[in-house]
């Protein structure tokens, strides 16, 4: 017997957590000298408020959906692939080397053509973590950690001494041809007549990464694979008893993961950037894991928790550009809340589930 | 609670007029929405053998675990002796004289007996004069209740009886005078399970108090003075165990009257569906499990693997499942399977017709978070009849699932619970719908009625002969010899990996059986 209602369970606990990470934020505001209430409204303001808000919101959410549902997608497997990093890093070399390698006419063309890239690289460098742990029983959080460190530097050397175009001093690739350019959200909205602020960077890729939630959904509670996937995430010994390889679920399952991540890179990549630099996932891989954490590895969850994740990062460059809060106390507002969404779940989750239990009992108690 | 008989009689070994040697006054204790104890009040007599008795989830082992301080009772008092006693951890149970006999033994494997035995118990910094008092101590111990054991023994290299004796030595070392044993004949052979009763009623007659915790009836009957029930959290009735009846125990166990003995018809058998030839099998830690085992079961028999638990039975089951690798031959109607290549998994075993319920069904057969639904198909989920395309057909899943429920009397008839959420009866009964309706030609049986309360056994006995009865063939592993000559058309016994005989059950008792679990061929030998 469940002790809580599925709505408690998936909406009241966050809620509840994330309310209290903003008590404490608003008292550590509170104790450098500034107006918590004022700070909150700037960033409801800045995130929400205008087209341009949102553009933002929505280009950085869609980052984190890619990562999250990378994250959630292994975790299905009980894999916990903290490599996203290192996989969107590599996707982005995938996406790069795709856009500048063809003169592309239109982005109708260049668009399947990047996501494959970004997909394959991204897969790839989840490929060798995965298949170690397949077969040499390595620990998949020590290998992809220490994938993103190497993916950081294979792409620091292809940038320097590869792709940085002849005579330039700055670490990064030539500007992708313009048939590459995705269309904006600006664009995609005019034809329906909304308008929409055209300097933000929301693309073509947030539509993407919700029909990548939907995939997503599909492939982990309707096919045959999500089955054995979730089958093996839950009871190896099990799997084994039902004739399902761990060596190919782990390896897929990855693949699938890394895939997801390097595909990341058609939103920041292609959409934003129109070229490759340096660490250009900025993290979105780390806050990937707290997304698929907070949404509860189910793709509508992480849809959610990205855009509220979006919210924070849009929200707190608002915050450090009109407000004197230091960039770095936006950091300890984006901690706590993944401290206590994620890390602290429990402590919120085990109160509520005891006055749950206190009102089915004084119910039961009614009724005998 | 019914009180069928006054407990504070004088047992054999017992002080006149002496406060009982436990005392539970009204014990309750919830995990969360679960009444796992609901006011208990119990009493031991000192110097006697008192049985607790009661299903899976009766709520014994959290009583026991409250008297050891594992746990910290939501009400009620303990008294020892007569006296009020708190147990806030294992230390003060020791310190009160309880000593403790876990199922699954706590003993350092590559320690000797003496070191065990000291273990926890040492006096000062240094071992040197610990190991020699000690082993003077152990000495008498052990001659007094008559209890041998070498005390430079290494654990691993000794059999599980005397490794169960070394923990009763544990306890008395301790000056224990109340030991609580949990399912302590689990893992023995009956030989060794009568030596037991031998030293626990040695321990008695010196005074000692001993509570023993079963689900074994016959148990109770051969060495307890009293007996106490429980159900669902509840203590429902004390008896003096002379005065009552294996029968009328397993009403108060569950409720209702029970049929203890299977009812089927003789079989008839038809051509051989499994032949086993010289099957071997080598773990990882390159001990041999199997050693060139051969067995035949025809179509519409059951054949019986008796043994004590981890004599290679669970290899066998495993490797005609898929799941464990061997050498050897295996054949199913005429045609050899693969051991060893792409093919020894269990989906190509499935396809083979090879139904399995396995012995472990909350780590193999069944995954506990899954739904119901999601369980009935586990295993068979690649078969086409299952998937509409790309996807799993989910709706006709679940439709189903509820005729198989139904049909297989899985209460709550719910599809969409989780598989945690039944009882162990209604858990096994998911398992065997799963594989029975799958129509197999060969169904192998690992433990089919390990923690299933009394009620679902008759049940789970009666689907194996129904599809005995439909002609199918069936490889029946247990550890429970009741079940086995109960049910069994011919019975092979296992000792080391190897078959030691078989045996009509109808031409042979427990004592033979016993001796061959054991290991010993006498007389007329393997057949």
């Amino acid at each position: 017997m469940d002790v809580m209602p599925k709505w408690a369970d998936v909406v009241l606990v966050p809620v509840v957590s994330l309310l209290l990470a903003m008590v404490i934020s608003a008292l550590v505001i509170l104790g450098i000298g500034e107006d918590p209430w004022a700070a909150l409204k700037l960033m409801v303001q800045g995130s929400f408020g205008s087209t341009y808000g949102w553009g933002y919101t929505l280009f950085y959410a869609t980052n984190f959906i890619f990562t999250g549902l990378a994250f959630a997608v292994a975790s299905h497997a009980s894999m916990f692939n903290i490599g996203a990093e290192g996989q969107a890093t590599l996707g982005g070399l995938g996406v790069a080397l795709v856009c500048l390698a063809l003169p592309w006419p239109h982005w109708a063309l260049a668009l399947p053509a990047a996501m494959v890239g970004g997909a394959l690289f991204g897969a790839a460098w989840a490929f060798l973590p995965a298949w170690l742990a397949a077969k040499r029983g390595s620990h998949i959080v020590i290998t992809t950690i220490m994938f993103n460190f190497i993916g950081a530097a294979v792409l620091n050397y292809m940038l320097v001494n590869v792709m940085r175009p002849a005579g330039s001093m700055d670490p990064a690739s030539a500007k992708f041809p313009d048939g590459t350019n995705l269309p904006s959200l600006h664009d995609i909205l005019a034809v329906v007549g909304i308008p929409f602020s055209k300097s933000a960077p929301a693309n073509l890729a947030f539509i993407i990464a919700l029909i990548a939630c939907v995939v997503v959904w599909l492939l982990i509670w309707r096919t045959r694979f999500g089955f054995e996937l979730r089958a093996y995430g839950k009871s190896e010994s099990a799997a084994v008893y039902a004739g399902i390889s761990p060596t190919k679920i782990i390896v897929v399952a990855m693949l699938i993961s890394g895939g997801l991540a390097g595909m990341m890179a058609v939103n920041n990549v292609m959409g934003e950037a129109e070229r490759l630099v340096l660490n250009s996932v900025e993290g979105a891989g780390f806050i990937g894991i707290a997304v698929a954490l907070m949404g509860r590895n189910h793709p509508l969850g992480i849809l959610l928790a990205a855009i509220l994740f979006g919210f924070l990062y849009q929200g707190g460059a608002e915050l450090a550009l009109w407000m004197s809060i230091p960039r770095e106390l936006i950091v300890v507002i984006q901690g706590l809340v993944i401290l206590f969404t994620g890390a602290l779940d429990n402590m919120v989750r085990m109160p509520i589930e005891k006055i749950f239990l206190a009102i089915r009992r004084s119910k039961q108690a009614a009724g005998e | 609670m019914k009180d069928l008989a006054d407990t504070s009689g004088q047992p054999p070994g017992a002080a006149p007029n002496a406060p009982p040697a436990i005392e539970l006054r009204g014990i309750s204790k919830a995990f969360g929405p679960v009444q796992a104890n609901k006011d208990i009040s119990l009493s031991v007599a000192k110097g006697a053998i008192h049985g607790i008795i009661g299903e899976n989830g009766a709520g014994k082992s959290t009583l026991m675990s409250i008297l050891y301080g594992f746990y910290k009772a939501d009400r009620g008092e303990i008294l020892i002796n007569g006296q009020v006693t708190q147990i806030p951890d294992s230390q003060a149970a020791i310190a009160a004289g309880i000593g403790m006999v876990f199922q699954h033994f706590k003993l350092v494997e590559n320690f000797t007996v003496l070191e065990n035995v000291v273990l926890g118990a040492e006096e000062g910094a240094l071992l040197r004069t610990t190991m020699s008092n000690a082993r003077k101590h152990l000495t008498e111990i052990a001659e007094e209740y008559e209890m041998n054991v070498d005390p430079d023994a290494v654990i691993e290299e000794i059999g599980v009886g005397q490794q169960q004796r070394v923990e009763i030595l544990k306890s008395l070392y301790r000056n224990a005078e109340i030991l609580i044993l949990d399912e302590p004949t689990g893992v023995l052979t009956p030989a060794e399970a009568d030596h037991l009763f031998r030293i626990l009623r040695g321990l008695r007659d010196e005074g000692k108090t001993i509570i023993l915790i079963t689900h074994k009836l016959r148990e109770i009957m051969d060495v307890t003075d009293t007996v106490s029930v429980m159900r669902r959290g509840e203590m429902t009735a004390t008896v003096k165990t002379a005065e009552t009846s294996p029968e009328e125990l397993a009403e108060l166990m569950v409720g209702r009257k029970v049929l203890l003995r299977v009812n089927k018809r003789p079989a008839q058998p038809g051509p051989t569906v499994l032949k086993v030839e010289n099957l071997r099998v080598v773990d990882e830690d390159k001990v041999e499990r199997l050693k060139g085992v051969s067995l035949e079961v025809r179509a519409g028999e059951i054949l019986g693997i008796a043994g004590v638990a981890g004599n290679g039975q669970s290899e066998l089951l495993n490797v005609l499942g898929g799941i464990t690798r061997a050498t050897g031959s295996v054949q199913i109607n005429g045609q050899e399977i693969d051991l060893t290549g792409k093919h020894s998994d269990g989906r190509s075993r499935r396809k083979r017709g090879i139904s399995h319920v396995p012995e472990d069904r909350q780590r193999a057969g069944l995954i506990m978070d899954f739904a119901a639904w999601e369980n009935m198909v586990f295993g068979y989920q690649w078969d086409p009849a299952l998937n509409t395309g790309w996807l799993m057909d989910n709706a006709g899943i679940k439709a189903e699932t509820e005729g198989k429920m139904e049909r297989f009397d899985v209460r709550p008839p719910n599809p969409q619970l989780a598989a945690k959420s039944f009882s162990g009866g209604n858990q096994q009964k998911i398992v065997l719908a799963r594989e029975i309706e799958r129509n197999p030609d060969l169904l192998l049986v690992g433990q089919p009625t390990r923690g299933v309360d009394i009620g679902a056994i008759e049940f789970i006995h009666q689907q194996i002969i129904d599809l005995r009865d439909a002609g199918k063939a069936i490889l029946l592993v247990s550890v429970e010899l009741d079940e086995i000559m109960g049910l069994s058309d011919r019975i092979a016994v296992m000792f080391d990996g190897q078959i030691m005989g078989e045996r009509l059950p109808d031409e042979t008792n427990e004592g033979e059986l016993g001796l061959l679990m054991a290991g010993v061929t006498s007389g007329e030998g393997a057949r």
